[in-house]
């Protein structure tokens, strides 16, 4: 039963989630913390930071720990399998078909008309961000970390893994 | 023959393993360094069929990063070339995060790992708002700012106010968009 639900929440954000791993993001949120209840949004915060400082692809990496944390080494495998496989499966199966429409209106479409439903969700989730610092830190430490790491990420394009070292530092000086 | 596939699949391990462990920035920033491995230094396809790779890929949902290794790993090895293609690309950072995120649970009642903690929620938070920006922009140039905002913002009612499960809705735009005739702008086809 926990593996069919982990596999429902794996599949459908990979397989409606047009335009790359970080679109599915928001999908996934809406299964484990909205849907399920699986992890607080403080815990997929932590995977997010984790997963955005380490390589490899965002999408299977947080299907496994997810995957993990709710089910053991079988839920971790379930839920990767349900990111992978179904979208690898088609692209086997049905090349010729999709070679023949890819440079297709229809199909640019497909992800042209996903893309703001994405962007509300990933709006609506940062504000959860938001409100979830000022419940944990208080409104100076969101401030003060949000700014600095905005002007490091954005402007002075310094690695996300080196961003999320420093706010370890920060909370467990200040925060603690 | 045994010899020469065998030989091939840790070719194609390693080749797909470093893709993984250099691959930062999530998918896209990937693709790159796939076509490092395939194309230039072992010429398992050229330039052209690596396009089409891409472009096919593209009209798939799903993370890019997992589909293209898992059919170049298939065409030049079989299905034991995808599931090692695939595997090389994603098991070591999977474990990665289990372990590292394992241990931060353990200790989670001490007072200075809870508040390293929270403070990764802002920084999150700014990274979330970095991708809303982009995927808002590339939205506003394709669809213009008025179709966006309407779709963004009347998902957002049906999704957050009404609750309906956002699989439906995007599920449903993905299906119209599918079946409703083609623009007539888009004239030189063919």
């Amino acid at each position: 039963m926990i593996y069919w639900e982990l596999f429902l929440a794996f599949f459908i954000p990979n397989i409606i989630g047009y335009g790359g791993g970080p679109a599915i993001i928001p999908l996934i949120e809406a299964e484990v913390v909205g849907r399920y209840g699986w992890m607080s949004a403080q815990e997929f915060a932590e995977t997010l930071a984790l997963g955005n400082a380490l390589p490899s692809p965002i999408a299977t990496k947080m299907a496994g720990q997810i995957g993990f944390d709710v089910a053991g080494a079988g839920g971790a495998l379930v839920a990767v399998l349900a990111t992978v496989v179904p979208s690898l499966l088609l692209m086997l199966g049905a090349l010729g078909l999709l070679y023949r429409y890819r440079d297709s209106p229809r199909v640019k479409r497909m992800s042209q008309w996903v893309r703001p439903v994405i962007a509300m969700m990933m709006a609506w989730l940062t504000w959860g961000f938001f409100s979830e610092g000022l419940e944990t830190s208080g409104l100076i430490h969101t401030l003060v970390i949000g700014s600095v790491a905005a002007l490091a990420l954005l402007r002075l394009r310094i690695h996300p893994a080196f961003v999320v070292l420093a706010a370890l530092a920060y909370g467990g000086l200040l925060l603690g | 023959m045994t010899a020469q596939s065998q030989a091939s699949l840790s070719k194609i391990f390693l080749a797909f393993a470093r893709i993984g462990l250099l691959g930062f920035g999530g998918g896209p920033a990937m693709i790159p360094l796939v076509r490092d491995e395939v194309v230039t230094r072992h010429q398992w396809m050229d330039d052209d069929a690596f396009a089409d790779v891409l472009a096919i890929a593209n009209t798939l949902p799903g993370p890019i990063a997992t589909k293209m290794p898992g059919y170049i790993g298939y065409r030049i090895g079989g299905f034991s070339g995808c599931a090692v293609a695939v595997a090389a690309v994603i098991v070591p950072m999977v474990l990665a995060m289990i372990l590292l995120l394992g241990l931060f649970s353990r200790y989670r009642e001490v007072e200075w790992i809870q508040g390293m903690g929270f403070a990764v929620i802002p920084v999150v938070m700014i990274m979330m708002g970095q991708l809303t920006l982009d995927f808002w922009n590339k939205s506003r140039l394709a669809l213009g700012p008025w179709t966006s905002l309407v779709l963004g913002a009347g998902s957002g009612v049906l999704i957050y106010l009404l609750g309906i499960h956002p699989g439906w809705i995007i599920g449903a735009l993905l299906a119209t968009a599918m079946l409703a005739p083609e623009p007539r702008r888009k004239e030189v086809d063919q």
